[in-house]
């Protein structure tokens, strides 16, 4: 029959796969799950069917759109052609500003309408995300 | 003048480099026994130019000379003199120039500390470090020039970017690159030592050093750029997943692993040509850091300047590095001592090949998650982020048999142990364990048996280090290490199920009630300092009859304008109480984000526990 050296090489070897295997299945599957898609507002305006998923919203913030409640935060995010509304609660980061670049992650609940869970802006005055810098050059 | 001076010693550099790579490579072809004495002398020559250039930039940027294109796009007068030095490394040209010097520097310590080795080795492994040098001179002079010259001198430069300004992050950047170059030296040295048929332990005991270096640098290094974006970004957290940040995240992982994998093969001669293979790997992802983080792929703070041409060049560069490693190694296979050594299921080197796979597991999940979205783009051009979730769902479930595993490790005897030794302080400890952890996930909500896992092995850990510092046979920097380790978990997960945290939009006066806190928006004022003006907030924050006081900043920086909010962090051991504040428009609302973050200082400790580890073993404390 086959040494012990064999059978311990043969473990080895199946051990390996299976679980190289089941890697492979665990990220691809949380992959599936927790990527998050940006589009822009007219990206969002042609959608056909609203999705339950989580995305990111890039643009401009509109000037003069931006309303202050104790705890709420609206304004409106615009690629110039179309506009989505972003309601939000919580920390909005240094350089978030009207007539700048902004990101709102959160949920769609219709076309014109975006729950926001973050806000992202950019880091410095010259920076704007490539997204937006996209998004704007695409119209 | 003096930008001649930099410019002129970066090319004879390059002609050095030239010279060395023929000479070492024919010296390596004749089988030399002996050392010529001009590798010495040129490589001097190599280090004392790259120092000449470097200090001429750095002198450059002290005097506001903006001849020089590179500090008129990076440094003003009116920037105190700390920042004037840090801004040298704080834009793309000056940061590869510390690359460069870090690169040759390495070298030379490397030759005068490797008299007792082999000297062909020697010889190959400065063949090799000196094509990596060659490589960035070459991209440093044709692609990122620091010395070019501007006409007509203007007054005035266009600053650094205040966010910038910061001390942490002035020392961030050498700390990190003294890490990433130190896997270069490993890099070449392990090819050197595959063809020299030198892979054994002595070899192992001798690169163990520069592996040490590195983890250590790289340790600290990526501890204070957490530390930064934790205060000065206001992100509040100490680490986000960020694509840069894993970016360094990954050569971590694969020096971790080589740091463990070391220590087998210098005890027990086996796993050559792993250790080979993860020298090279942890470079490839030393210089595909460099890669992603300069080519403006990953869009962040750290991305100076989005030259496509750059990006081509140092992945071709990359991929040239690769494949030479690759080659050498299939070439080389044979070279491998035929040392065939019993190895036992239970035993040391079982355990240190389980924490390799640990890690080579962690490092698969961070760099799909980094590199997923980059291909998903190239692609089909469409724009995704991976998010924490992804990570936490990854990571987290794998941490408890990683802790478990952790635990008993070093318990383990060499070549064979036996399982039955299994004695009661083992089951004592376990149980222990469980016990404190169910009474600390009780009032919380989290999701129980998860979370009591978790803090369970992180306890057992704990507590097994703590036990081993009573033995006096095993060594020092491994406890020392191993300690922070567990620190560094039970921290976070004491951050992460008590953290709490409050936001809302506040004007003067403003008063808001949350959790049994009351925070008061009291006063606003307008100071100015050298180089900025600043917004002072003052807020009072009662919490249940304890007061804080708080003074956040938003500084308005001129040159270049820029806002950047300072946030004001109270920390004690226990916790930290944090509060940032920004300005949404001009209508008096300020945005207010109050957090609280238990345990806070320990995580920074806790790092700096395990690279302390690291420096014990560097200074060979435990072979005492």
């Amino acid at each position: 029959m086959y040494g012990k050296k064999v059978k311990i090489r043969a473990f080895f070897i199946i051990l390996v796969f299976t679980s190289a295997i089941l890697i492979t299945f665990l990220v691809i599957n949380s992959l599936k799950e927790n990527v998050v898609f940006f589009k822009s507002p007219t990206d969002i305006n042609n959608l056909n069917q609203i999705e339950s998923k989580k995305i990111r919203v890039g643009g401009m913030v509109k000037k003069n759109s931006i309303e202050i409640e104790n705890k709420n935060l609206k304004f409106i995010i615009t690629d110039f052609k179309n506009e989505i509304i972003v309601t939000f609660s919580g920390a909005v980061p240094n350089l978030f500003e009207e007539g700048k670049g902004v990101v709102a992650e959160g949920y769609l609940e219709d076309r014109k309408y975006l729950k926001a869970e973050k806000i992202l802006a950019k880091h410095d005055e010259n920076y704007m995300p490539p997204e937006v810098k996209e998004a704007m050059q695409g119209n | 003048m003096i930008n001649q001076i930099g410019a002129y010693s970066l090319y004879i550099c390059l002609f050095v480099s030239v010279y060395l790579i023929l000479k070492s490579y024919i010296s390596s072809k004749n089988f030399d026994k002996k050392i010529d004495q001009t590798f010495f002398a040129t490589l001097s020559v190599q280090l004392f130019m790259t120092i000449l250039s470097f200090f001429t930039l750095v002198f450059a940027f002290v005097f506001s000379d903006f001849s020089n294109i590179t500090v008129f796009n990076n440094s003003h007068t009116l920037k105190p003199l700390f920042y004037k030095i840090s801004g040298t490394w704080g834009n793309h040209e000056g940061s590869l120039l510390l690359w460069l010097l870090v690169l040759t520097f390495f070298l030379f310590i490397f030759f005068v500390t490797s008299k007792k080795m082999n000297v062909r080795y020697r010889i190959l492994t400065i063949l090799f470090q000196e094509i990596i040098i060659l490589g960035f001179l070459l991209f440093i002079l044709f692609t990122s020039n620091p010395f070019l010259n501007i006409f007509p001198i203007p007054d005035e430069g266009l600053g650094l970017n205040p966010i910038l300004q910061d001390p942490a992050l002035a020392i961030h950047p050498p700390l990190l690159y003294v890490g990433y170059v130190g896997t270069s030296i490993i890099f070449s040295a392990s090819l050197a030592a595959l063809i020299t048929k030198t892979v054994d332990n002595v070899w192992a005991s001798h690169i163990k050093n520069w592996i040490l270096i590195s983890w250590i640098f790289l340790s600290v290094g990526i501890l204070l750029g957490s530390i930064w974006a934790y205060y000065e970004l206001g992100w509040g957290g100490f680490w986000f997943w960020d694509p840069v940040e894993n970016v360094s995240l990954m050569p971590w992982f694969c020096l971790t692993a080589l740091l463990h994998s070391i220590i087998v093969l210098k005890n027990r001669n086996v796993f050559h040509s792993w250790t080979v293979i993860l020298s090279i790997t942890t470079f490839s992802l030393s210089m595909s850091g460099t890669f992603l983080v300069r080519s403006g792929i990953l869009n962040s703070i750290h991305t100076f300047a989005n030259d496509p041409s750059r990006g081509v060049f140092i992945l071709t560069f990359l991929l040239f590095l690769v494949l030479l490693a690759v080659f050498i190694f299939f070439f080389n296979q044979k070279n491998f001592p035929d040392t065939y050594q019993r190895s036992f299921l239970v035993s040391r080197e079982t355990s240190i090949l389980i924490n390799n796979w640990f890690m080579m597991f962690f490092l698969s999940v961070v760099l799909v998650g980094t590199a997923y979205p980059i291909f998903l783009e190239v692609i089909n051009d469409a724009k995704i982020s991976v998010g924490p979730p992804f990570y936490h769902k990854l990571i987290v479930p794998f941490l408890i048999p990683f802790l478990f595993f952790m635990a008993l490790g070093p318990n383990i005897k060499w070549i064979k142990d036996k399982v039955k030794k299994l004695n009661i302080s083992q089951i004592i400890f376990l149980i222990l364990s469980f016990v404190i952890s169910f009474f600390i996930v009780l009032n919380t909500n989290t999701n129980y048996l998860f979370s009591t896992l978790l803090f369970t092995f992180s306890f057992y850990l704990f507590f097994n280090v703590i036990n081993s510092f009573q033995k006096k046979n095993s060594n020092l920097s491994q406890k020392v290490s191993h300690l922070g380790f567990s620190i560094f978990m039970l921290s976070i997960l004491f951050n992460g199920i008590l953290s709490k945290e409050n936001s809302a939009n506040m004007k003067v006066g403003d008063e808001i009630n949350f959790l049994n806190k009351k925070l008061i928006f009291e006063n606003v004022k307008v100071e100015s300092d050298s180089n900025f003006k600043k917004l002072v907030g003052e807020f009072k924050l009662n919490d249940n009859g304890k007061i804080i006081h708080f003074k956040p900043e938003i500084r308005v920086y001129s040159q270049p304008e820029t806002i950047t909010s300072e946030a004001d962090i109270s920390s004690t051991l226990f916790s930290d109480n944090f509060l940032v504040f920004s300005l949404i428009k001009n209508d008096g609302f300020f945005n207010v984000r109050y957090q609280h973050k238990p345990l806070m200082i320990w995580i920074w400790i806790s790092v700096l526990l395990m690279s302390l580890g690291g420096v014990f073993s560097f200074f060979k404390l435990n072979e005492k």
